[in-house]
């Protein structure tokens, strides 16, 4: 019996593109779903009534919430290929204190780039270039953060990464310079095509983030 | 050759009490060293770089930090005994979707309710109560959070039961009264032996409390 896969998601959301990135890596066949976070489908309120927060991973109608358990649930299940966890209990124990700390340090920085202006803007800039400097660390001379290839620190990473991409257009963040490893390693994921297709173009992001600028009167 | 393994940690921390409860319910022989959370060790610091906290996990000279994932790590390296995480992938994300909801939500309702007086700390102790009230739901009648056999959810858990005195002294209130069923399974828990040597003395929470937040 062929599996049901539906992922309930907000095209914008950085740990949507988390889960979408898994699948297409996994070859996965599913169902997108885009909620209006608004307007929340009863669906999404069924099966995350903890939360209500998108994004939702229903296999066999059955709800996985919160990305970083989807993406293991997601690799235990499918693990037949592109494993995003290495076997090796020591590794893998590295890998989610890394995963852990995109979402605990990263997610907030990020957010804040947005919001903040003058003084606290600088801060939060250096805060971030500081975070990806500890990650370039953690990289070294890998192509990837996984061990050969792309695994679950990048999956948990590319999603800002792309981001990134679109603040330095804005000329404010010049990750290249800072940051020439994390940039090239950006770049090399990229030409995956699971990654290139599960991102949003990022001429898309640029016009979200002018409009958004404009809102908050932070152009 | 024998495993050499290293803890560094605070005797009343509830994050430290999981890892442990997880190398008691293995049997795994250990070095336990208390750290001063105010002139840290080189040790931890060395260990720890990147955020500099208690508990670490010195494995064989190889640090591992942050307690769930060290926990994890724990059961898949001694997985010969006492399983912690169940074997089915969907238990499993339920098991890790319900401890991340407790590491999001507790720590900080908890600490409204040592820290705040008055209207703030009434709505510390509402946040608090609403939280374990989930957490009831979701235990339903079984006698573990996973089902017949205590296991990572439960330890995830039973180590802030150690701050409930605490929390009841300071925020003039009893837990029992509003979540009977979750101090039922915590009664069930404490009876396990590896349980009870690894939770910190409920007083001596209280005492530290004081002391940290000048009370």
């Amino acid at each position: 019996m062929a599996d049901e896969v539906v992922l309930l998601d907000y095209w914008l959301s950085p740990f949507g593109m988390r889960l979408r990135i898994a699948l297409a890596l996994k070859g996965i066949k599913y169902e997108h779903k885009e909620e209006d976070l608004t307007n929340k489908s009863p669906l999404l309120l069924e099966s995350n009534p903890v939360h209500k927060k998108i994004p939702v991973l229903i296999h066999n109608g059955k709800p996985v919430c919160e990305s970083v358990v989807a993406l293991q649930y997601i690799d235990e299940v499918w693990n037949d290929t592109a494993p995003l966890l290495p076997s090796d209990p020591y590794l893998r124990s590295q890998a989610r204190f890394w995963v852990d700390f995109v979402d605990k340090k990263i997610n907030g920085y990020v957010k804040a780039l947005w919001t903040a202006k003058g003084e606290e803007l600088e801060a939060v800039k250096k805060d971030l270039l500081d975070c990806i400097k500890l990650l370039e660390g953690e990289l070294g001379d890998k192509p990837f953060f996984g061990v050969e290839t792309i695994g679950l620190v990048d999956v948990a990473l590319l999603p800002y990464a792309s981001w990134f991409s679109v603040y330095e257009k804005f000329g404010n963040l010049s990750l290249e310079a800072a940051c020439p490893k994390f940039t090239a390693w950006l770049k090399r994921c990229f030409q995956m095509e699971s990654v290139s297709e599960s991102l949003p173009a990022a001429e898309k992001l640029y016009d979200y983030v002018v409009q958004m600028k404009k809102k908050l009167g932070t152009e | 050759m024998a495993d050499e393994v290293v803890l560094l940690d605070l005797y009343v921390s509830m994050y430290g009490m999981r890892v442990r409860l997880a190398l008691a319910e293995k049997g795994v022989k250990y070095e336990y060293k208390e750290e001063d959370l105010r002139t840290k060790s080189q040790l931890l610091l060395q260990m720890n770089p990147v955020h500099k906290k208690i508990p670490v996990l010195i494995h064989n000279g190889k640090p591992i930090c942050e307690s769930l994932i060290i926990v994890q790590y724990i059961d898949e390296v001694w997985k010969d005994k006492a399983p912690l995480l169940p074997s089915d992938p969907y238990q499993r994300a339920q098991a890790r979707f319900w401890a991340d909801f407790i590491d999001k939500k507790l720590y900080d309702a908890g600490k409204k309710i040592c820290t705040t007086k008055g209207e703030e700390q009434e709505a510390g102790k509402k946040e608090f109560i609403e939280i374990l009230k989930v957490l009831e739901g979701e235990l339903g009648d079984k006698p573990y959070f996973m089902g017949e056999r205590f296991g990572f959810l439960d330890i995830a858990l039973i180590t802030f039961y150690s701050w409930f005195h605490a929390y009841e002294t300071l925020g003039n209130f009893s837990i029992e009264a509003e979540c009977p069923k979750l101090i039922s399974w915590a009664k069930r828990c404490m009876q396990k032996e590896s349980v009870s040597k690894s939770l910190a003395d409920p007083k001596k929470v209280y005492e530290f409390l004081v002391v940290m937040y000048g009370l």
